[in-house]
């Protein structure tokens, strides 16, 4: 494995294959948790590292997981860190955990935990993996943030919960109801294809 | 028939593992989500329960054993007397499990307030058993010695229009633990008298 490839599996999460806009994969989370930045950028980090530690695991028991029950190891392997996920935020970070919700458990079914878990880490070693896992994990943070960015600058007139423009802002509250979101997506994703296009 | 062993051994080891991760990691966060809940879910409720008391009542608390579970009861002292506690009960709503906090003066056995703290209720019907006061309030000054019912079962307790179930399961919650509070009354009662100030 040389360190081109390695930066390649990393780099194409970032740009080239960025979930959720380049697969458009776990679109579920993206359209529900992006109210705000803050809710994007945890929903992202928890994502990440379900990401990496499954894609650790399934690369490293790749040559025993026979083929014909993949599915269900992956998927064991991939609750069983959910569930670590949303204990440890209980703990630590219990207001963000009650914002987030149900959204944390569903990572389970997340397309791009069990897509990556089966078209990348079941084929390729561990280093690659995690590699792939990072990348994977850090594009959808920043597509996440970004996203609950501008819906929250744009929809409530704050960022971070602190208010940015002058009183006379009048928010347009429809970017941060779901069908905001929508539209939102659709032009980010727009912009992206016209920017790759040139 | 090697394949089919190989994969119950791969899944079973796969499954055991993860259950005793989980166990694991379960055991050492579970002190710290029970502070947490108590700081973010049950400490305002309490507060608005207990509005007006001259104590914390999130630090003077203490547990009694009930069988195999352990109660928390939390003191409000007022006008010197540690004449109230709340505690924990749980009713079965809609979505699951409702927690609520209660609330009660230990002279009379009236509610001093109620609260419902965790639920997975519906959000817009069932939810709003949390969200909106206009229910919770109702029950303040309500008697434990009597069973708590929505009206059309003949009580008293006006349920949340659209959350039947969950009005229902609020106060089969409240009826069930006014059992155990009137069994370990005494002992609440003398371990409560030691906040009072």
């Amino acid at each position: 494995m040389s360190d081109v490839t390695l930066a390649q599996d990393f780099t194409k999460g970032l740009w080239k294959e960025i979930p959720p806009f380049r697969l458009v994969l776990g679109l579920c989370p993206t359209l529900a948790v992006t109210k705000a930045f803050e809710t994007g950028f945890g929903m992202g980090l928890a994502l990440t590292f379900v990401l990496v530690c499954s894609n650790v695991l399934v690369s490293a028991g790749r040559k025993m997981i026979p083929a014909k029950v993949r599915v269900p190891c992956f998927i064991i392997i991939i609750a069983t860190f959910v569930v670590i996920v949303e204990l440890v935020m209980q703990a630590y970070t219990y207001p963000l955990f009650l914002k987030l919700g149900i959204f944390i458990p569903l990572i389970v079914v997340n397309c791009i935990v069990l897509g990556r878990a089966e078209a990348f880490a079941y084929k390729n070693g561990i280093g690659a993996s995690i590699a792939d896992g990072l990348g994977m994990g850090i594009g959808f943070t920043i597509s996440l943030s970004v996203l609950g960015s501008i819906r929250e600058i744009f929809g409530a007139g704050t960022f971070l919960g602190k208010a940015i423009f002058g009183a006379s802002f009048q928010p347009f509250t429809f970017m941060v109801e779901a069908p905001g979101a929508f539209v939102c997506l659709g032009l980010m994703l727009g912009v992206m294809n016209l920017i790759g296009s040139e | 028939m090697r394949d089919i062993i190989r994969m119950i051994v791969v899944l079973a080891v796969l499954g055991a593992l993860s259950g005793g991760g989980l166990a694991l990691v379960r055991s050492e966060t579970s002190e710290k989500i029970e502070f947490q809940q108590l700081k973010f879910v049950k400490g305002p409720a309490i507060q608005e329960i207990m509005e007006g008391c001259t104590n914390d009542p999130l630090v003077d608390r203490f547990k009694i054993k009930d069988g195999e579970v352990e109660r928390s009861f939390f003191v409000g002292v007022f006008d010197g007397k540690a004449n109230n506690v709340c505690y924990e009960a749980e009713g079965k709503g809609f979505g699951g499990e409702i927690g609520l906090m209660v609330g009660v003066n230990l002279e009379t056995d009236e509610l001093l307030g109620m609260g419902v703290t965790t639920h997975s209720e519906t959000p817009g019907l069932g939810a709003r058993a949390k969200d909106d006061p206009s229910f919770r309030v109702q029950f303040k000054g309500m008697s434990l010695n009597q069973p708590f019912k929505i009206m059309t079962d003949g009580g008293k307790v006006d349920a949340v229009s659209g959350a039947t179930i969950t009005s229902k399961g609020v106060c089969a919650g409240l009826t069930k633990s006014a059992e155990f509070y009137k069994e370990l009354k005494p002992q609440i009662i003398e371990k409560a008298a030691a906040f009072a100030n």
